[in-house]
């Protein structure tokens, strides 16, 4: 990122040190009062969620700080985004596609909508499938998005048969080759790894990451 | 009856009764205790499914019974008030949960929906009145036969010829419909009740105990997960922690008054309190011993007092909270771990509380019954045998999907290497 203002440097800091009070009244006087380009905003934005995500690496910070994290991240987003006139610009590049979804049977969504926030701060571009999701829905995602990596999250012990019914379908409609999938959720170990077939297994958001940028060859 | 195999039952239950209560005591027990716990497990027990575990109280009484009659456990769990209670749900229009034909498939465990059930704008009313807030307020948004509460006169200020005209409300269409539905469905629970009585007599006539007569909640679970819901709460650690601390110690004190009287009520000592977020992933220790632990730890006191054995599970992975929960007077507590390693459990808490645990979910689900005979093998010697007081359990009790050759190896292995 450019060199930022002194402004701008107080309005990361004030993010990613979770001072909303303060941080969002920052950005809505820089964007309405005054005018301040919303693309460079959103800039500083992304640039304070990557404080945010090293320090949940770190273990200084815990999933309160990544939600309330994602709803400032909302706040400003609604406010800026009205505002950008120009035409977008080319998009940053990528890393690789992640399709994300909790298994059918099951409808906790925590882990799985950590995992995407994690993933998408590490630039990933992802895309969030939901819960309870079906099988056939999981082929019909894999075949139009082209993801590198499927992740599929359960809390339940029912998503232990969920998991394995939806890789081996992957596996049938011919799409496991240039897939990999990886599992995770609160009951998820290396047995049901091996049980489910997939590639790898997690139960936090930072091995998610650590995965997909091995799998993607991207430095960790 | 003083038949001798009433006799013989009687000196088994006294018996099995006294191994829980050595362990809690931090007395060495004459064998490990090993317990059974099980929800819809027992539907796949049965070959029945999960729907008609939760609506027919006689069939899921047999299951229960002939769970208990096979496995011969040192305690069991309330099984039938754990499954039974679709029709019970059904009638009070219960909304926090999605259940076997309600909202998921018949062959489906019920599921909690996590939702604001409480705006952070309705503190200070939770905080000023709780009575007056769950009366009007959040009965009927998780209740529909609650749904006409809303219409209830303020009660606090009513007085003399206030008092007498200010009861006109109950006498309005919404408020006698809710009442007259309230009334029928304390009726339904009043008859599952009994149901689950009379189960609870006819194994303690078997020689079986219960592991709990009741359960309760930490007071910060209360407010995350029935009030807040997951979003809200983390969100409230940073915007509002002052209203939230006030509304945790108003909870631990309303908390423990009802759990102590329905403790008391129930005859049995043991409080089992499933816990949902103390787990290391879920927040900072400093928010840990800020937010979560103090309202728990007075509330485990006020029971300790009233001769209750509070039972918390600690679910998930609690291993950096260990040093923190040690802090209470030993011989009194059962700590059930889920995810946390029991060796390492037993390292920090062992002259402190009981365990309990934790084949995982992972081994009963997919492991054969050898990998089962190892993992109890491995916890009796660097548990038991090393003097640490282990009731054993599945992580979480018995895992629905769980073949049943794995739970009869689960106490075949107990008695093994134990017993």
């Amino acid at each position: 990122m450019s060199s930022m203002t002194d402004q701008e440097k107080q309005l990361v800091e004030w993010l990613a040190d979770m001072r909303e009070e303060e941080a969002l009244p920052l950005a809505n006087r820089m964007l309405l009062e005054e005018h301040a380009d919303p693309m460079r905003v959103l800039e500083l934005c992304r640039n304070a969620m990557d404080i945010v995500g090293k320090r949940f690496q770190a273990g200084e910070y815990f999933l309160p700080e990544l939600v309330l994290a994602g709803e400032m991240l909302e706040k400003i987003g609604a406010i800026a985004k009205p505002l950008i006139k120009q035409a977008p610009g080319a998009a940053p590049a990528k890393l690789g596609r992640v399709l994300i979804g909790t298994v059918h049977g099951d409808l906790h969504d925590i882990g799985k909508n950590i995992v995407t926030f994690m993933l998408d701060i590490n630039g990933f571009e992802v895309r969030d499938i939901g819960i309870d999701v079906p099988v056939q829905t999981f082929i019909d995602e894999v075949t139009s998005f082209k993801p590198a990596v499927l992740g599929l999250s359960g809390f339940l012990t029912l998503a232990f048969d969920s998991m394995k019914e939806t890789i081996e379908a992957i596996e049938a409609a011919g799409l496991r080759k240039d897939l990999k999938i990886m599992i995770g959720g609160g009951q998820i170990d290396d047995a049901v790894r091996t049980y489910t077939g997939a590639d790898a297994f997690g139960t936090t958001a930072i091995t998610a990451v650590s995965l997909c940028k091995n799998w993607l060859g991207v430095a960790a | 009856m003083n038949t001798p195999a009433a006799e013989r039952a009687r000196a088994d239950h006294d018996a099995r009764w006294r191994r829980i209560l050595d362990s809690v005591a931090l007395r060495t027990p004459d064998r490990m205790p090993v317990v059974l716990y099980a929800t819809f497990w027992l539907a796949r027990y049965g070959g029945i499914s999960c729907r008609q575990l939760m609506y027919d109280y006689e069939k899921c009484a047999e299951l229960s019974e002939r769970a208990v009659l096979e496995f011969e456990p040192d305690a069991y769990t309330p099984m039938l008030f754990a499954s039974a209670c679709g029709q019970a749900l059904e009638t009070i229009g219960f909304k926090q949960l999605q259940w076997p034909g309600h909202g998921v498939g018949d062959n489906q465990p019920y599921q909690y929906l996590d939702r604001e059930y409480m705006k952070a704008e309705e503190y200070d009313e939770f905080i000023f009145d709780p009575t007056g807030f769950y009366l009007r307020t959040y009965l009927p948004r998780v209740a529909s036969a609650f749904e006409g509460f809303e219409d209830l006169p303020y009660f606090p200020g009513l007085h003399y010829m206030r008092l007498v005209a200010g009861i006109r409300p109950f006498a309005k269409p919404k408020v006698r419909g809710a009442l007259e539905k309230v009334i029928k469905a304390a009726e339904e629970i009043g008859r599952f009740g009994k149901h689950n009585a009379i189960f609870n007599e006819r194994m303690a006539g078997f020689g079986y105990p219960l592991t709990n007569g009741i359960t309760s909640v930490s007071p910060y679970d209360f407010i995350a997960d029935y009030f807040r819901g997951a979003r809200g709460m983390m969100t409230d650690l940073f915007r509002h922690k002052d209203k939230l601390l006030a509304a945790l110690e108003k909870s631990a004190i309303f908390l423990l008054r009802q759990t102590v009287a329905q403790a008391q009520a129930s005859g049995n000592p043991i409080v089992f309190i499933p816990i949902h977020w103390a787990p290391d992933n879920f927040m900072s220790d400093q928010q840990f011993r800020t937010f979560w632990w103090p309202s728990f730890r007075k509330m485990m006191l006020g029971m300790i007092d009233a001769g209750l054995i509070p039972m918390p599970l600690w679910e998930a992975d609690c291993t950096k909270r260990l040093e923190i929960i040690r802090d209470v007077p030993a011989g009194k507590c059962i700590y059930w771990f889920e995810r946390t390693d029991m060796v390492k459990a037993f390292e920090v808490l062992g002259d402190v509380v009981a365990l309990r645990g934790n084949l995982s979910a992972s081994l009963m689900t997919t492991g054969k019954p050898a990998d089962i005979d190892a993992e109890v093998r491995r916890l009796v010697e660097q548990v038991f045998h090393k003097g640490g007081k282990l009731i054993l359990d599945a992580a979480f009790g018995i895992p629905d999907e769980t073949p049943v050759e794995n739970v009869r190896a689960m106490f075949a292995a107990a008695r093994k290497y134990a017993g």
